[in-house]
């Protein structure tokens, strides 16, 4: 039943079976920011994996050193993500083992990566990510993103899903090129912050990623001050007796 | 059980306009830079045109992932075209590759609306027209992309090209100078920049000559 179906189908699906193509994400994370500053890239990204409406997991890694000079950093599906891993482990893998002084940078990954998500669109297979890839090679620095479609495009700075309506505007702003650690962190953090009151799938447990010539650093999880004592929170029942 | 439908569209459209003019001995091609989906913006400084030979130059706008890599395959095609023939393309045979490789997917289309801009045989400026599965014809000036509806009447009213249906056959080619149509050009963008919120931030504009390219940049408004 299932052979004689595939064969009526047009080839809109290589894959024979339905249940073979991805049709929804199931493990999803949030956004990704990430922006270029003084001496590098910054990126950061919280570390919840969300099942639908429910918080299931909460130390996802959502960013990643690639080869010497990258960071990469995914939202939506975690495990389209880790595939996406295993495809850059290989590609890293075979250039390094070419043993010739060269190394592939962030410009050449993005690309890669470009590459592969506009070809599993293609067959309606997509993996389910908004990518972020930054890096720093020969003193150049170099931050862009990938949708799942294969929409790309680099710019001084980027963020995925939610981030890209409530961070940018924050970035437009206040980013400029000349930003120092400290300030990076500072600027990164208020992005964060936002994120965090407002989009329902962010966990307040986040880790901030920094990328140099020198090489790539992941910093330990840590959780950000908030504050939710206004007084319209204070006493919610004072107006309607009986009202939660 | 009904079959599973999609949830996911295969194509998005991340805006822009485009436009080419030709003239006498030049051609100018012209795009925004702003790249959007849905009501975002997502970057304000995406160049929607490439070089595709020395005087073929190609302005798309419309779903970028598919624009990328039309204009990788024209560019791949280009190079293989110069190891075969060891000289460039000429536009009108870009003009006709370009129409081929898009009639090939025409039934899962590059969603790109396209302008190619360039000189032809002659040294005259030749601007060719596009929709998304490779129906082409040559023509005096077009626009194409999320502000074509805007500017194509303006440009119709300001360069009044003569009839192709007249005998004899009369230039489609505007007798402005380079300077007026890169003028007229800039105006464009601007009225489009005001009523289409697709269009806007800057707007790369590239002369082609008799000399070689040129390349001018403009600020648009960025709301």
């Amino acid at each position: 039943m299932q052979f004689t179906d595939a064969k009526l189908l047009p080839d809109a699906s290589s894959c024979s079976l339905d249940s073979e193509r991805t049709l929804y994400p199931y493990v999803t994370g949030t956004s990704v920011v990430a922006f270029k500053y003084r001496d590098g890239i910054l990126m950061a990204a919280d570390m919840g994996g969300s099942y639908g409406s429910t918080l299931r997991y909460k130390t996802v890694e959502r960013i990643k050193p690639i080869g010497q000079h990258s960071l990469l950093g995914a939202s939506g599906e975690i495990s389209d993500f880790q595939e996406i891993l295993r495809y850059l482990d290989e590609l890293i893998l075979y250039d390094n083992m070419w043993d010739d002084g060269n190394s592939l940078g962030p410009k050449e990954v993005h690309n890669y990566l470009t590459r592969v998500m506009y070809n599993r669109r293609n067959k309606f297979n997509p993996l389910w990510n908004s990518l972020v890839l930054g890096g720093v090679k020969n003193g150049q620095k170099y931050l862009g993103m990938v949708s799942m479609i294969g929409v790309n495009f680099e710019d001084n700075h980027v963020a995925t899903g939610f981030g890209n309506h409530l961070a940018r505007p924050i970035l437009r702003d206040e980013w400029n090129e000349n930003l120092s650690f400290e300030d990076g962190v500072k600027l990164l953090e208020k992005c964060m912050r936002v994120l965090l009151y407002r989009d329902r799938s962010a966990v307040n447990k986040l880790q901030i990623a920094k990328i140099t010539e020198e090489g790539a650093t992941i910093f330990p999880p840590y959780s950000l001050k908030t504050f939710w004592g206004f007084e319209a929170y204070k006493n919610p029942t004072i107006g309607a007796e009986g009202s939660w | 059980m009904t079959k599973q439908q999609a949830n996911w569209s295969p194509y998005d459209n991340n805006g822009g306009s485009c436009v080419a003019i030709a003239g006498r001995d030049y051609c100018v091609v012209a795009a925004d830079t702003r790249m959007s989906t849905g009501y975002s913006i997502l970057t304000r400084d995406y160049s929607k045109i490439s070089k595709l030979a020395d005087k073929a130059v190609l302005a798309s706008s419309g779903f970028q992932a598919d624009i990328k890599a039309l204009q990788k395959h024209l560019a791949a095609r280009h190079l293989i075209y110069q190891h075969q023939h060891n000289k460039q393309m000429s536009c009108p045979a870009m003009a006709q590759l370009l129409s081929n490789t898009l009639y090939y997917k025409r039934f899962f289309p590059y969603y790109a609306f396209n302008v190619l801009g360039g000189l032809d045989n002659e040294g005259k400026g030749c601007v060719f027209t596009y929709d998304a599965v490779g129906s082409y014809e040559r023509v005096g000036y077009s626009a194409q992309g999320s502000g074509s509806t805007l500017i194509m009447p303006f440009l119709d009213n300001q360069l009044k090209s003569p009839s192709p249906l007249l005998l004899p056959a009369q230039d489609a080619v505007t007798p402005l100078s380079e300077l007026e149509a890169v003028d007229l050009v800039k105006t464009v963008f601007v009225s489009a920049t005001e009523r289409d919120i697709y269009t806007g931030d800057k707007v790369e504009i590239v002369i082609l000559n008799a000399e070689g390219e040129r390349r001018e940049f403009m600020d648009l408004r960025k709301d």
